[in-house]
This record gives C-alpha cells, sequence and structure tokens, in this order.
C-alpha cells in the first residue's frame, strides 16, 4: 500500500489542465465568444461615431483597438478560477502533490488560448474597418499577441485572489490595471509609431520582455494567490 | 516509534470561534479515525485544514513523522481527499473527469474498468457529469478515490446522496482499504459499521 503508482510529471499536470480546459471551452463556447463579441462591437462601432475621414480613423484606430482588446480581456478574467471554485476542482487541485504553479500556468495558458489568441485572430478583421494599411495590421497582431500573454498572466494573479469573493469584477480590474498599463501604452503606442513611419522594434522588445517577466514570475504570484484566498 | 499521521494540539479558529481546542490524535496503517459533531461544529473545517488549505492556530500535523506544511508534496501524494462538493467537471463525461484525475496525482489505469463496475457506474461512461444524479456523482468521486491507491482518505460526509446499497459499498470498500494496511479519516453523522481500529473524535 505504502509503494503508490508513479506521481505524474509537473509538465503532464500543466498539460491536463489545458486539454481539460481546452475541451470545456469548446463544450460551452458562449465563454468564448462573449468577449470576443465585446471586442469585435467596440471596435466596429467607434468607426460609425467618429465618421469617414481617414485621417481621424487611421489616427484613432490603434487607440480604441488596444483599450478594447484589454476591456475584453478583463471581462473574461472573472470566469477563470470561478467554476473551478464553485464546484471544487479548485480544491482538489490545491492537494495534489504536483506544484501548484505548474497547474496555475496551464491555466493562464488556457485563457490565453480562449480569449487571447481569438482576438489576435480578430483584429485584422476588425481593424480594416480603421482603413488601417495592411503593414500597420501586421504590427497590430504582434503588439496584440504579446500585450495579451502579459495580460493573462497579470489577470490570473487577480482572478486568484478574487476568486472567492462575490462580485469581484471591479476589485480584479482595480488590481490589474495598475500592471496592465505599460502594456496598454506600448502597445498602442508602437503601433501608432508604425502608422507614422517611425521604427517597430522598440515597442516590440519591451512588450516581449514584459511577456516573459510575467510568464516566469506570475505562476508563483498565482499559486501563493489561490492559497491564500482558498482559506 | 512515530505514528503515521499524527496531530499535536490543534487549535483552530474561524473567524472568533474557537473550533478545535487542543486535539491531538495519532493513525497508524490500518485505523479510521471517526469525526463525530453536530453540523456547524467544525468537522468540514478541521478536514480542510488537515488537508492543509486552512492554516491551524497552533499546533501541527505530522506525516511520516515529518510536519506536512514544510513537506506538502509527500503528504499530498499520500492522500485523496473526497470533499463536500466532488470537484468534477459537469460538462465533462464521467471518462473525461476521471482520465483528467490521472494528471493531477498517480493513478492506476489498469483496474479502471473493474472499479467502475464494482461501483455500478460503469453505464454511465459516455455521459456527461450533469446528467447524473447526485448520488451517482458521489459514486465517481468514490472511483477517483479507489483509482488514486493512496494511503490515506480524507473522507467528508461519504454517505450524502448516496442510496442504502451505497451507503454500504463505502463502509465495505473503507473496511477493505483498512484492512490493506490503509487509512481513513472520516467525517459523519451516521452509525458506522466498520470493525477494527476505530477512534472517534467528537466534536
Amino acid at each position: 500500500m505504502t509503494e503508490h503508482d508513479e506521481i505524474p510529471s509537473m509538465f503532464s499536470g500543466m498539460l491536463g489542465i489545458i486539454r481539460r480546459d481546452l475541451l470545456l471551452a469548446w463544450k460551452r463556447p458562449g465563454d468564448v465568444l462573449n468577449p470576443l463579441f465585446f471586442f469585435a462591437m467596440v471596435a466596429a462601432l467607434f468607426p460609425l461615431a467618429i465618421g469617414p475621414s481617414p485621417e481621424q480613423l487611421q489616427f484613432s484606430g490603434p487607440a480604441v483597438l488596444w483599450v478594447a482588446a484589454l476591456l475584453a480581456m478583463l471581462l473574461s478574467l472573472n470566469s477563470l478560477f470561478l467554476s473551478d471554485y464553485e464546484d471544487g476542482s479548485l480544491d482538489q487541485m490545491l492537494v495534489s502533490p504536483l506544484p501548484l504553479s505548474a497547474l496555475a500556468l496551464g491555466k493562464s495558458i488556457t485563457h490565453w488560448l480562449t480569449s487571447g489568441l481569438p482576438l489576435v485572430l480578430v483584429s485584422p478583421i476588425v481593424a480594416i474597418t480603421f482603413q488601417m494599411p495592411l503593414s500597420v495590421i501586421g504590427v497590430l497582431m504582434l503588439t496584440l499577441m504579446l500585450g495579451t500573454i502579459s495580460l493573462s498572466m497579470l489577470g490570473s494573479v487577480g482572478a486568484a485572489l478574487t476568486v472567492g469573493l462575490h462580485r469581484g469584477t471591479a476589485l480584479l480590474s482595480l488590481l490589474i490595471l495598475p500592471m496592465a498599463m505599460p502594456v496598454l501604452i506600448f502597445g498602442a503606442r508602437t503601433v501608432s509609431l508604425v502608422a507614422a513611419g517611425d521604427g517597430v522594434a522598440g515597442g516590440l522588445y519591451f512588450l516581449g520582455a514584459y511577456a516573459v517577466l510575467v510568464l516566469s514570475f506570475i505562476p508563483f504570484a498565482t499559486a501563493a494567490a489561490l492559497r491564500i484566498s482558498n482559506e | 516509534m512515530t505514528a503515521k499521521l499524527s496531530a499535536n494540539e490543534l487549535v483552530l479558529f474561524r473567524g472568533e470561534r474557537c473550533l478545535i481546542n487542543d486535539l491531538s490524535f495519532a493513525l497508524d496503517p490500518g485505523g479510521l479515525l471517526l469525526l463525530e459533531g453536530r453540523n456547524g461544529s467544525g468537522k468540514t473545517s478541521l478536514m480542510r485544514a488537515i488537508a492543509g488549505l486552512i492554516e491551524f492556530e497552533s499546533g501541527e500535523i505530522l506525516w511520516d513523522g515529518k510536519p506536512v506544511r514544510a513537506h506538502r508534496q509527500d503528504f499530498y501524494g499520500s492522500l485523496v481527499w473526497m470533499a463536500h462538493r466532488v470537484g468534477l467537471k459537469a460538462d465533462l463525461t464521467l471518462v473525461e473527469n476521471l482520465k483528467f484525475e490521472a494528471h493531477l496525482r498517480a493513478q492506476s489505469s489498469e483496474d479502471f474498468d473493474e472499479v467502475l463496475k464494482r461501483l455500478d457506474i460503469d453505464r454511465l461512461k459516455r455521459l456527461p457529469l450533469r446528467s447524473l444524479s447526485a448520488g451517482q456523482q458521489r459514486r465517481v468521486a468514490l472511483a477517483r478515490m479507489l483509482l488514486s491507491r493512496v494511503p490515506l482518505w480524507l473522507m467528508d460526509e461519504p454517505f450524502t446522496n448516496l442510496d442504502r446499497e451505497g451507503r454500504a459499498l463505502v463502509m465495505q470498500l473503507t473496511s477493505e482499504h483498512l484492512e490493506r494496511g490503509g487509512m481513513c479519516l472520516m467525517a459523519a453523522h451516521q452509525d458506522i459499521e466498520i470493525g477494527g481500529n476505530v477512534q472517534k473524535v467528537v466534536l
């Protein structure tokens, strides 16, 4: 009895979480589609309100798209740990012999795959309504990709801290917005600068470095936050 | 000789209320610790605290003589917890749920079908858990416990929602587990007919 079967590796635990959550997202597509609709709607309504002048559209496009993307990500964060908390799966994850940070990283990766990546893929269609040239659209997608990785990671700490609270959305936004500001500023500005004929490297380097930074530190913070908020 | 699982002078508060005051116990292979008490007396809180989800005010739990807070992974590798909330995904099927568990903790795959048959849930394999009754969902949680093959079972109200055969089955499975040298911590209000080395703690 004392010799038990092999405990799965940390990597297998992470993959297991990713696979399960993708399967759940596939069975309940509403959770994935809602933030996406929000993004597309906000971004598509702005050109109607601004008017048909191409200069104005091109001027405000990057900012509007980035703000809409940030808000859409925030919208989807609340549910990150909520269903696991409510049905007791989170408790089971907490008593797993695998490191909790690996499981938390799996949750964040799935969150990006189901909310960040779809945003990146939809953004060119929305960007066309702002009359963005193709080269700028490419940069927009790149910045969104790096930026949403950071947002998913940062958001998972906020979601972990507020998981036990009812209606924690406002608090969650308040917690992570300060850390998300650099992403918004560099993301939107990089696209604007490229549209104005400037270089792209500086902004992308910053966004990439920020993504690597949060990828390496945040899983531990999320794990600690989960243990605290699950008392 | 230290016991396999022991608790020293546990004190547990929830808010201002002292739930557990100076509780000590020792559990050896083959032993069952039964937690009894009225509703709200703190059985679930104590169970959560033993599982490491709530901090004790003072006192400590030792597994193999080592404090579990410092050796969390050893302890978690040896226990399975059947909590009040089953911790399974309602949108996934029984098999998908149990396969996921195999990613979280050690699980033996060879007697998968046998365990399902024993618990009388082998017909429900392809159904999403949402469409199962509460008692059938408890049986899936039992299947997870049986498949995990770990020495320590933490069971919080294992008889909830189960029919008469189900309750008898839980008692039988527990006795078998104890005979194999396993250990069990159970919170229940029911009368338990399990022989062997049974200790009772009334909260």
